[in-house]
């Protein structure tokens, strides 16, 4: 039979390093992560634009200050030009920032309210309630989202809020299957089984557990919402039952850009290009932040 | 005669129609420690588990100081659970990796409305520093921690309460073998300070000969053999249990020993026969059925009797 070693230990000490939460981890990742990083400075010069818009573009958004000049070319004075109703076209795409990452953020939280708790309790709960839910997002899994948001867009005849409410009617599903494979997979461990050995009530063990466990993919979920919304914005802008004019909005934009892309090019390409970049920057984003949180990597 | 500090009686858990823990009767007495030894998948854990009522048992009764907490809600639970705490065996899934050690210790408190926040604070640092950790340490994360100290934490957070009953699963089998003796020299301390009874379940023999009052082995969610420390070692009496006093490892490679692996079928065959005569209580005669008899001074082991 082994021995065991019966010396006695003094207190033992915590090392000088700083300490650093799991998240302080997940951060120093992401900045490794360049395309993240360099698209999540682009997304956030993206929103400082839309917030002060009024302070770097000459006119408004739908200031026709520029008749004479109509369907002008780039220039030094019109960056983005001049859009056939006289209006300066740079103003015109950085107000269509507000309404677009307006629309993908809103629509993002949205998600997330409706997303989090029935995605943490179908976790935590299982059984009937974990069925049900399980069952909706089938259901909304196999409906075509375009064509579901073409139907609920014409019944509400679009405006901003509906087309928000639709985008976080199909944005949900992503946060809540996320949360809800989090919070199932914590739900067997010890930590957990210990806070209800020590009489924590499910509350309890949600909130204080359940959830703090699940930042990752509720901030993933989060930043992934964002680009399927703005896309949802713009593919029914562009086909006229989203954002209404006069409001700019990208898609509707490019709608009207279509019309003249043959002979005025710009009218088509800067709504394009700015549409794409945002996407691109919000889903590279969502990609880095989901790689920087991945389970796999943690304790490193 | 005064109620154990936990007991067992008939308890059953099923899972499907296979028994996991098969009527276990299990007395843990006042400030004793009883190890519930056994291979995995001998429904050791199981038995932890359904003793905390964090699993529904199918059938039995739970004791707690006499009080049956069968029956109760697990709102009605609530505070009989600051009598009853638990150490699980992996240090790192146990800590909410989120939070800080010191809020982790000063949980329990929170949870049962104790104290103030700052008072919760205190009681946590005085803790970290019982279990031998630097109270700077209330600041830190787990992953920052070692595997023993981790497990330190872990028997501060199931103490800060005061419980009169401790269920340690396994807590020394994922350590080192130094640390793993710090860590039982800890609970005997705490032990032997605070009066407490623990349910060991562990199968490392070595660990339960140097802690328990008492052994408790158990085979496929049925007790075997049951009897003093001392008397399992020196003359157990169920061919299961001296299988498992076989398997230890011995260091010293020239000191061969016997080692005896055995199949359900080889041990059934060999489940100790006893005439009804020579046994203290009277149990049923002729039986096919393999039946807990006792013999001599508390020993209890699994044997057909014949008349």
């Amino acid at each position: 039979m082994t021995e065991l070693a019966t010396q006695a230990t003094g207190l033992a000490r915590p090392d000088q390093t700083r300490q650093h939460s799991p998240l302080y981890f997940a951060w120093r990742r992401f900045a490794d992560n360049k395309a993240a990083l360099g698209a999540g400075v682009v997304l956030v010069v993206l929103i400082l634009m839309a917030i002060f818009a009024p302070l770097i573009t000459g006119t408004g958004g739908n200031e026709q200050a520029f008749l004479t000049q109509s369907l002008a070319f780039p220039s030094g004075e019109h960056w983005f030009g001049v859009d056939d109703l006289g209006r300066d076209f740079f103003a015109r795409i950085v107000y269509g920032a507000r309404v677009s990452l307006g629309i993908g953020l809103s629509a993002a939280l949205f998600s997330l309210v409706i997303g989090l708790p029935v995605g943490a309790l179908a976790g935590y709960l299982g059984g009937r309630f974990d069925w049900v839910t399980m069952r909706v997002i089938e259901l909304f899994s196999v409906v075509p989202p375009l064509l579901a948001a073409l139907l609920l867009a014409s019944v509400t005849r679009g405006g901003l809020w509906a087309i928000v409410l639709i985008a976080a009617l199909f944005g949900w599903v992503n946060v809540c299957l996320l949360v809800r494979a989090q919070v199932k997979s914590f739900r067997e461990k010890e930590f957990i089984m210990a806070a209800q050995a020590l009489g924590a009530s499910p509350w309890h063990v949600i909130w204080r557990h359940l959830i703090p466990n699940s930042v990752s993919p509720i901030i993933v979920g989060f930043v992934l919402a964002i680009p399927l919304a703005m896309m949802l914005e713009a593919s029914l802008s562009f086909l006229g039952i989203g954002v209404q004019p006069p409001t700019p909005s990208w898609g509707q934009m490019i709608n009207i850009g279509m019309n003249f892309i043959f002979f005025y090019w710009h009218m088509a390409v800067f709504p394009t290009l700015a549409l794409a970049l945002t996407i691109l920057s919000a889903s590279l984003l969502g990609d880095g932040l989901r790689d920087a949180f991945d389970p796999t990597l943690k304790g490193r | 005669m005064t109620a154990a500090a936990l007991e067992l009686r008939q308890v059953t858990k099923r899972f499907g129609d296979q028994a996991a823990v098969d009527r276990v009767d299990l007395v843990v007495p006042h400030n004793k420690v009883v190890a519930l030894v056994g291979e995995s998948g001998s429904g050791k854990t199981t038995t932890g588990l359904l003793a905390l009522r964090l699993l529904a048992a199918n059938g039995g009764q739970i004791l707690l100081d006499g009080q049956d907490l069968t029956p109760l809600s697990q709102k009605a639970l609530k505070p009989f659970r600051r009598q009853m705490q638990v150490v699980f065996q992996d240090s790192y899934a146990s800590l909410d990796p989120m939070m800080t050690l010191g809020e982790i210790i000063a949980e329990p408190l929170g949870i049962h409305g104790l104290f103030t926040a700052a008072e919760r604070r205190d009681q946590a640092r005085r803790w970290l520093e019982k279990v031998g950790l630097d109270a700077g340490y209330a600041t830190r994360y787990p992953h920052e921690l070692s595997g023993g100290q981790r497990q330190r934490v872990a028997v501060a957070r199931a103490l800060i309460l005061g419980p009169s009953v401790l269920v340690a699963d396994e807590p020394t089998s994922a350590l080192d073998v130094s640390v793993k003796a710090q860590i039982v020299n800890l609970l005997q301390d705490l032990q032997a300070d605070m009066g407490l009874s623990i349910l060991f379940i562990s199968h490392d023999l070595s660990v339960v000969r140097s802690l328990a009052d008492e052994v408790v082995v158990m085979l496929r969610g049925r007790v075997v053999e049951r009897a003093p420390t001392d008397m399992i070692f020196a003359g157990a009496r169920h061919p299961y249990t001296r299988a498992l006093l076989d398997a230890v490892p011995v260091l010293d490679p020239k000191a061969r020993r016997r080692r005896s692996f055995m199949s359900a079928e080889e041990i059934s065959a060999r489940t100790p026969r006893y005439r009804a005569a020579e046994l203290e209580t009277q149990p049923l005669v002729d039986t096919a059925e393999p039946q807990l008899v006792a013999l001599a001074g508390s020993h209890f082991v699994e044997a057909i009797v014949t008349g």
